[in-house]
Parts: structure tokens; sequence; C-alpha cells
């Protein structure tokens, strides 16, 4: 058992490469027994690929870590266990049809000589709830638990294998206002217990509610680590975003025309409410904020995949039906969704599939696909967006990252849209591409499009849109214009649902 | 052709069967006295009659990742519609007409039980199986009906003029080159292998995938009813046990042909090659007097062997991929 204080974790100038990527250029974290401790940054900063080293499920490349002194054994996700961390993921993994105190022993059970000793299962799981302040009845299933309740029975499971540290990855991104509370609740008593807490948030209100520490992580190395007392919301949100705006966005000023989509009171219960906002021709607007505020799922409901429950959708000042893609592409609307593998693109389908998908009826005749303009078409695309693959019946599969992103905006360039949707059109690419992708964007705007783009990287947001909406936790907060924005104002509003700072 | 290097694998896959359809030929034909005559060529087109139709439909439904396992019995719901009517005094061409309706219905119900209530095609399909051989019984009993007018049984039975070649046979070419041209070179063909290669992608390239498996579904039981027709005729028999266990003979003639069981690959005439293949071991081994149970162990190989091997295949060239780069 560690003592209130005593150094539990200690990461010294940790670097990570993921092939050609960097994903940790050195950072730095100390975390002591009896502290909760928040790990801070943008999306991509590196912190879940820090948790993933530490749960064994990467291996570092460089750089030190220790655990209480002894160096840490990494790469297994057992030998972290066996090392006392254990890792509470969002989504938490029960087995929903056994009982809590099963969950709890799963694999470890209690015996009386061969028979599992169900008692004592139930009574040390009984105990286990207890110490975190949240009775739960060890003999319930799991099944109908709250998610927050569910993080709990991880919790239990941790404990009852001696975790000393325990990792937990946004772990109230999912609960509502009492359960986080009930949260919290039980990571001040882990924190009484001695253990050693490191949560990853982006709700900067509960950060400075709970925790001891702050960590500040940005572009994969460590900026800052302070005690709560000696920082504030604006410092962090400062350190946090410090990036400098030196990537070159070749935004140029386009004139913007009539309004094309008019979205009003947009509302779908689990994702997003009353969400209203115009798009103009030649007109970019982002829709910035974190990951799960409902962005995406707004651009679905726009484009017709998924319904709505209130509001509407105008497509140059005429209804749009809902919960229909065809309709919305037959009045030129286009959606370069956020998965390409998943949802832009046919994998094992040749680049000459994939992006005449959407060009049938320019490509058949009576009946059939003229194979001759279908190659026409997919060399004049290859030529506008530069795509490089060796021959146009190549699987896209084997195309790098940016050139699939190109095939996906091809794809939908080429029904020549009224309406572009982009959502997270760079990630996962590389710098050079990023600008190119940029640069098509802009103009697509400057050909009279109206386009809405989602984007979790501020500078790309700042750089490109006129217009700026930040969303947080499915509602607007507030819109900026291309003047008004800044990086502390757009974060701000993005993780404190505050309009100014 | 703008195919030229599709899904290699795949290909070579077609390639191999269409040599293994040759060596098997030649074998055959060393090691029976008959095998090339042109009344058993003309029986082996014949006899893969209704495989061959409902594979046209079939390999659609698998592209798209789904499967009717009740084709067979929608056959016989057909048979026995054509035979009941008939012999209740209908008149033939408005017989044949129901025997189609009702392979439309079935394939209709099972597509929008699939779609429209999300069951699984494999669950709804062996239920389906069930029902619509139940319900051939419950028409025609024990009953056989094998009055049939003449010229539809000649249809049936014989070959055109002094040829080899089965009346049927035009009919099924006609078929042939339809679905082989809707799968590949119409949009339709391409929004089927979209689905099977990943339907959330199809979904946000705008294909409406319920209504297109609906159809498919509901075309594949009109295949099927067809299937029956012709099946009633070849054998002037409508019963409620015609073309017991053909679903198996028809899916193990699409997985041969190429067709991934998984679903977003598959050629027409990878298909026309393996129920070619299909029906000529058939007949060799009938020719050698092996016996009924042993083919059904044969076919059982070959099934189970078109299925593994593009797998195999596909690690063994991954294991090498992995190799070559790691020296």
């Amino acid at each position: 058992m560690a003592n209130k204080g005593d150094l539990l974790l200690e990461m010294k100038d940790v670097k990570k490469r993921f092939g050609g990527a960097v994903a940790l250029r050195g950072t730095s974290l100390s975390v002591r027994a009896g502290e909760i401790h928040a790990l801070l940054g943008e999306n991509g900063a590196g912190k879940s690929t820090m948790l993933k080293i530490l749960a064994g499920v990467h291996v570092h490349d460089g750089g030190e870590i220790t655990l209480g002194g002894s160096a840490f054994i990494s790469g297994s996700p057992q030998a972290s266990i066996d090392q006392g961390i254990a890792v509470i993921y969002q989504e938490p993994s029960l087995f929903l049809d056994l009982s809590l105190a099963e969950n709890v022993f799963v694999g470890r059970q209690p015996k009386k000589g061969i028979a599992i000793d169900w008692k004592e299962a139930e009574a040390q799981a009984s105990k286990l709830f207890k110490e975190l302040g949240v009775e739960l009845d060890p003999k319930r299933q799991a099944r109908g638990l709250s998610i927050a309740d569910q993080q709990v029975v991880e919790i239990a499971k941790a404990l009852s294998m001696n975790a000393n540290i325990i990792l937990m990855d946004e772990p109230t991104a999912a609960l509502s206002a009492s359960e986080v509370e009930r949260l919290m609740t039980v990571m001040r008593n882990l924190r009484a217990a001695n253990k050693a807490v490191i949560f990853v948030s982006h709700r900067l209100d509960e950060v400075f509610a709970i925790s001891d520490h702050i960590t500040v992580m940005r572009d994969g190395a460590t900026v800052s680590e302070k005690k709560i007392a000696q920082t504030d919301l604006q410092t962090v949100i400062k350190e946090m975003v410090g990036r400098e705006l030196t990537e070159l966005f070749p935004k140029t000023d386009h004139p913007i025309g009539d309004v094309v989509l008019e979205v009003e009171n947009l509302t779908n219960a689990a994702y997003f409410r009353n969400v209203s906002f115009t798009v103009r021709k030649g007109e970019i607007v982002a829709l910035a904020g974190l990951v799960g505020s409902g962005r995406s799922e707004i651009a679905r409901s726009i484009f017709g995949i998924d319904s709505y429950d209130e509001g509407s959708v105008k497509i140059n000042h005429k209804p749009l039906k809902k919960n229909s893609p065809i309709a919305a592409m037959d009045v030129k609307i286009a959606l370069v969704p956020e998965d390409r593998r998943q949802q832009g693109l046919f994998m094992v389908a040749g680049v000459n599939r994939n992006i005449s998908m959407e060009s049938f009826s320019r490509l058949t005749g009576r009946f059939f696909i003229n194979f001759k303009k279908e190659r026409a078409l997919t060399n004049e695309w290859r030529e506008n967006l530069s795509i490089k693959y060796a021959d146009q019946s190549d699987p896209v599969d084997r195309l790098s990252g940016g050139n699939q992103q190109k095939t996906v905006l091809a794809k939908w360039l080429a029904t020549n849209p009224d309406l572009l949707i982009v959502d997270e059109p760079t990630r996962g690419i590389d710098v050079g591409t990023k600008a190119e992708v940029h640069r098509l964007i802009d103009k697509a705007a400057g050909e009279g499009k109206a386009v809405l783009m989602i984007s979790s990287e501020l500078p790309e947001v700042l750089g490109m849109a006129d217009r700026i909406i930040v969303m947080r936790e499915g509602r607007q907060v507030t819109e900026l214009s291309r003047k008004e924005a800044t990086q502390e104002n757009v974060i701000a509003a993005a993780t404190t649902g505050k309009k100014g700072i | 052709m703008p195919e030229k290097n599709k899904f290699k694998l795949r290909k070579s896959w077609d390639t191999a069967i269409l040599a293994l359809l040759f060596v098997v030929w030649v074998l055959a034909s060393m090691t029976t006295d008959n095998f090339l005559s042109s009344i058993n060529v003309s029986q082996i087109f014949s006899n893969s009659s209704e495989i061959m139709i409902m594979g046209f439909a079939m390999v659609f439904l698998i592209i798209a990742g789904e499967i009717d396992l009740s084709i067979a019995s929608i056959l016989a719901l057909s048979s026995a519609m054509l035979g009941y009517s008939y012999a209740h005094g209908a008149p033939i061409w408005l017989a044949i007409l129901i025997a189609m309706a009702v392979g439309t219905t079935c394939g209709f119900i099972n597509g929008f039980l699939v779609t429209k209530l999300g069951l699984g095609s494999l669950a709804v399909t062996i239920g389906a199986l069930a029902l619509y051989r139940g319900i051939a019984n419950g028409i025609l009993g024990t009953n056989t009906i094998n009055e049939f007018p003449e010229f539809w049984t000649n249809f049936g039975f014989d070959t055109i003029g002094k040829s080899f070649i089965p009346q049927t046979l035009p009919v099924i070419i006609v078929f042939g080159i339809f679905f082989g041209l809707l799968l590949h070179n119409t949009p339709f063909g391409r929004r089927t292998l979209a689905i099977g290669q990943s339907q959330m992608a199809a979904r946000f390239a705008g294909v409406n995938v319920v209504r297109h498996k609906i159809i498919i579904f509901t075309f594949t039981g009109f295949m099927s009813g067809v299937a029956g027709i012709i099946y009633t005729f070849r054998f002037s028999t409508a019963q409620a046990d015609n073309g017991v266990g053909l679903e198996l003979l028809v899916i193990s003639a699409c997985l041969l042909g190429g067709v991934s069981i998984f679903g977003g690959i598959g050629t027409m005439w990878g298909v026309v090659a393996g129920v070619m293949l299909a029906s000529s071991v058939e007949s060799w081994l009938t020719l050698r007097e092996i016996n009924a149970q042993w083919r059904t162990i044969v076919t059982g190989i070959l099934l189970l062997i078109s299925v593994a091997a593009p797998v195999l295949v596909d690690k063994w060239k991954r294991a090498k991929a992995t190799a070559a780069n790691k020296s």
C-alpha cells in the first residue's frame, strides 16, 4: 500500500512514432499516490497514446517510464495489470448477462476446493462497492446498469486486482450531470485510499472541480505540469492551443451570394438540439467543437443518412425531405464523411469505380455504363486533384490516406454539388496533402459552392472558415466571424460552453 | 477492359475454375466411354438448367451479403401451383403465369422480412424453406400431376432439331446475358457490389439499401419460379418434393465460381463456370456408376474447398508479402 505523496508513476521524455507520424515527441508526467491528475490537450495532442502505452497496448520508442522506482515493463496489457495499472474506458465492457460479482472476479473467482465460492465473491465485491461509495447489489445482472455504474464495476474490478494507478479516458463524456457527480465521489474515495487517478477530459469545468494536478499536452509534448492552485482556466486554454498559426492556408476571398442551406431548429434528441444556421454561396462555414459534440450527426441529418425529430432543412429556399440521401443528392448536396474507410469508400473496389459511383447518370446511356466515359471521368479527376495511383482499377485499399481522401473528394466533386459538406477533411493525412485539400475546398467555394466544414483542428477552422459555429454537447454555443475568432475563444466555447472568457 | 486488374485473386480463381473444368472434362472423357458424347453433353446442360437459372439471381444476393435458402422450396411451390392450376382447368399459359407470380411473391416476402424487420436472411429463409415446401405439400399432398401439354413437355425434354442443344438452353442463355449485363454493366449491378463491399459506405453513397435488397430477393423468387416451371416440364411432374436440396447446389456453384461468401465480390461468368463444373463432376460420377451418397459427399467437399481456398490463398499471399517486406 502506497503512502500519500509517494511517487507512483514517472514518465520522462517518452517518445512514440507510428510509421512516419510522430505521436509523442517527448512527454513527461509524474503522478503521486492520493492524487487526481488531469491530462489535458486538444484532439491529437497525444493523450490517448500515453494512456495506451501505460495500458500496454503500445510500446514507447524512447524515454523512461518508472513505476514506484522500478522500470515499467511495457507492451502487454497483462503486464500492465500486474504492475498495478488499470484503465477505465469511456465505454465499459462488462459481460452484461453476468452478475456484478462475476464481472468483478471474472477469470479470478475465489475458490472453495474446486468450486467457485460465490458467497466470498459477493462479499468482496460488496465491500469494494462500499469503499467506492456506491452501493450496488453484487448479485444483480450487469445488463440495465447505467454507464456510470458500469464504470464503478470496472473500477471495483481494478481495485480487486490491486491496481494503484487508475487511468480514465474521458470517463464523463457519456454521463449525465448527476452521474458525473457520482463518479467524482468515486474518484475522491480513490484519492482518499491513496490511489493515483489519471483522467483525460475535455470538460474543463469538471477538471477544475476535482483535480489536484493538471498536465497539459500539445502536439505530442508536455507543455506544463502544475498544481491546481498555480493555474486557472485561461492559462490552461492558452497552453492547450499555444500553437502558432504558421501553417499556410490558401483561403482566398470570394464574393458571397445567396443562401443555399438553411437549417432551422434542427433537433435530434440523442445528439443535438435547436441548431440553426445558414450557409451561402461561396461561403465556408465551419462547425467547430470537440469530437462527440454532435457536429457529424448534424451533417448526417442534413444529408439524410439519419432522421431528425424537429426542425427543418431548406436548400435554395425549398424544404428538403428528411432521411433521404437520394433527395439530398437530387438537390446537389455532397457529403464527404468523417470516416473515409468505413463510410466514404469501397476499399476493395477500384479507384475508377469509387469515383464514378455518384455520377452514373452522366456515364450511362439508356441502360449500360459506358466504360470509356468512366475511364475519362477518372482521368479527369486524377488530373484535377493529382491523385496518385498505378492503375485506375487498383483497389483504393492500396492508396495512401491522402490519396484515398482525394478519391472521396473527387467522387463528390464530380457531382458538381451546390452544397459541399466535408467532415474532418484532413484527418490522418500528411501536411502536403492537407494543404492540397484545403486548396480544393477553397476552390470549390470560389466556384460558388456553399461549403460546410466540420473540423476538430483549430488551425484548419480558423484558417479556412468565413464563419465559425462552435458546438458543445449538442448545442450551439456561439457563432464567430472570421475576424472575431481566435484559438482561445473557440476552444473556450467548445470546452466550457461559455461565449467569452 | 476497365475490369482488367480487378480483384486479381478472384480473377485468378475464376480462371482456375475454368482450368479445373477443362481438367475434369479431359479426365472424365478418358475414364468413361461417352462423357463427351452429344447425348451426355446435352444432359449436362439440361441437368444444370434449374441450378443455372437460380444461380443467375442468387449471385446478386450473395454479392449483396445476403442468402436465400428457400429457393428450392419456392421451386417446388411454383411447380405445385403450376400443376394444381392446370389440373383444375386453367389454361397452361395462365398456369405458367401463376407459377411465376407465386415465385415472385415468395421472393418479395423473404426480402420484406429480411430488410424491413431486420431479421437475418439465414434465419428468415430457413423458416421460408420449411414454410413454402409445407404449402406445396398442402396443395398437392402426395399427389403427382404429370399430365401437361405435349408442346411444353417437349420443350423441357427435347433438343433443338437434330442437334444436341436442349430447347431450354436458349432461354437460359437469354437470362444469363440479361443478368450478366445487369451485374457488370449497369448502375444496379454496381450498387449491388457496393452494398456487399460496405453497406455503410453504400448508404453514404445514397444507395437505398433496403429497396435494393427487396428487389434482388424478389427477382430471386421470380427466377426460382421459372426454375420450377422448367423442372416441371423437364420431368413432366409437379409434386411437392421437387428439387429438394437444390439450394445447396446453387450456393456451392456460386461459391465455386468465385463469389465471396462475405459479399462484395463475384462475376457472372464465374457462376456459369461453377455450375458447369458442379454438373460435369456430377455427370462424370454418374457415368462411373458411383452412387448418389458419394456424389453428395463430393459436392460437399467441392463446396468446402471453394469457401476455404480463397481464404487460404489470401493468407498465403499476405504471409509472402510480409516476408518480402521484412527482407
